[in-house]
């Protein structure tokens, strides 16, 4: 039997080869045939999952109930000390300092990031900002944000924090920071579907010893991280009460 | 069962009221003009088990109560219920939850020190195998918009 495995659309391209490399060493440990499948975006990963065609996946959290309630996957391992958080920035010139000063209509430049979005969103909501309200434009990555924001035609950005701390100095100073997200609970992890869940506590197992040999250390470094964390069914799931919270 | 509000704790001048919560006998509560501002960016989240008694709270909640964590675990929600508050609010939120639905409002909360703090609450109930067995809680920092209309509207609600 082999299986299939796909990452949440949002991941670092500095991680493609990466994943690839995890997929590989997924396969020796488990013993299993597992096919890594990477799509374009969340709609097209969302179509397969619903077709029943993932058995494993680095999940967005955004995705995690739908997974959990409706697929019956189950939560294995997230990355240890890392959570989705967003950022609120603005050009540099821009005089406005408070998001509460942001007036309606302002262009707001986001990916198609459906987590760091939703906490976009919801920090702006405190200038009484809403999707109804501003004008959104959907940008491939976030260099095209920052891009939107230097030229003037962005108003303000939405980024994944670990993608705009990674930015160059340079690029940082022609930007201002108006609120980052201190959320801390909400994350990407690694789940996986019903045709393996016999074997979640095995594969739970043989990740968390991942950085314990040097060949799994270089594989986690090369996804850009040290090591996983489990995250237990509990966990999930008040995530994913929490998610369901912010939703509205 | 709640205690009466210390003294000690007060910061600032106070006034005095009695609070008839539900489970437990009258509070004597204190409480100031002084407002805590709502921190940017972070989420205050509580859970309760289905009475409504506080089973988790995150940091930012220890934060913005002033309480600590072994004081808030195992108290009524109703800890941080605030004067100015209208009890059909908080009618409206059982009778929601209750239905297994999500509530969402405005809410002035009452810190240990007697100052207060407003945040956009959402609740909701947590299913687990199709039994629900507690809620949740997570606040936002609301605008100040909506937080003027609260001012306004709740005291016409008594
Ligand atoms: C998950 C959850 C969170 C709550 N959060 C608050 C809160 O932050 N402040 C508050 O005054 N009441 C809160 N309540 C409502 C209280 O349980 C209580 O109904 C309210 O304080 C009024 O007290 P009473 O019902 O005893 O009259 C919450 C209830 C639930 C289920």
């Amino acid at each position: 039997m082999s299986y299939t495995f796909t990452v949440s659309p949002d991941f670092s391209p500095n991680y493609l080869a990466g994943w690839y490399i995890f997929n590989t060493w997924l396969q020796i440990q488990t013993g299993e045939a597992i096919h890594l499948e990477l799509y374009d975006d969340f709609q097209a990963q969302r179509t397969a999952i619903q077709a029943n065609q993932i058995d494993l996946i680095y999940a967005n959290p955004f995705d995690a109930a739908m997974l959990v309630r409706e697929k019956g996957f189950l939560p294995l391992v997230k990355a240890e000390g890392i959570s989705d958080e967003a950022i609120i920035a603005v050009n540099a010139n821009n005089p406005v300092e408070d998001v509460a000063q942001l007036p309606t209509g302002i262009r707001v430049a986001v990916t198609e990031d459906p987590d760091v979005h939703m906490i976009g969103m919801i920090m702006l909501e405190v200038g009484d900002l809403d999707a109804s309200n501003i004008q959104t434009c959907f940008c491939n990555n976030h260099i095209l944000i920052v891009k939107n924001l230097i030229q003037d035609k962005a108003d303000v950005g939405i980024f994944l924090a670990k993608a705009f701390d990674d930015l160059s100095n340079l690029t940082k100073k022609q930007l201002k920071i108006l609120v980052r997200s201190q959320i801390s609970v909400i994350h990407h992890s690694l789940m996986i579907g019903p045709k393996l869940a016999e074997r979640q506590t095995e594969i739970q197992a043989l990740l968390l010893s991942m950085n314990n040999d040097d060949k799994g250390k270089n594989v986690l470094n090369s996804l850009g991280f040290n090591a996983w964390a489990k995250v237990e069914d509990e966990e999930m799931e008040f995530m994913i009460d929490l998610m369901d919270t912010l939703i509205i | 069962m709640l205690q009466d509000m210390q003294l000690e704790n007060i910061v600032g001048e106070y006034k005095e009221a009695i609070l008839n919560l539900y489970g437990s006998t009258p509070r004597k509560i204190y409480y100031t003009e002084i407002e805590t501002p709502y921190p940017d960016g972070k989420l205050i989240v509580s859970t309760t088990d289905k009475a409504g008694i506080i089973t988790h709270v995150n940091q930012s909640f220890v934060e913005m109560s002033g309480y600590r964590e072994e004081e808030l675990i195992n108290a009524p929600h109703s800890i941080l219920r605030h004067p100015d508050m209208p009890s059909v609010a908080f009618k409206d939120l059982w009778d929601t939850v209750n239905k297994g639905e999500k509530w969402q409002g405005i809410v002035k909360n009452l810190r240990k020190d007697g100052g207060y703090y407003w945040v956009k609450a959402t609740v909701i109930p947590n299913i687990r195998n199709g039994q629900v067995v507690g809620y949740t809680s997570v606040r936002r920092k609301p605008s100040r918009t909506k937080v003027n209309e609260c001012i306004q509207l709740y005291p016409t609600l008594f």
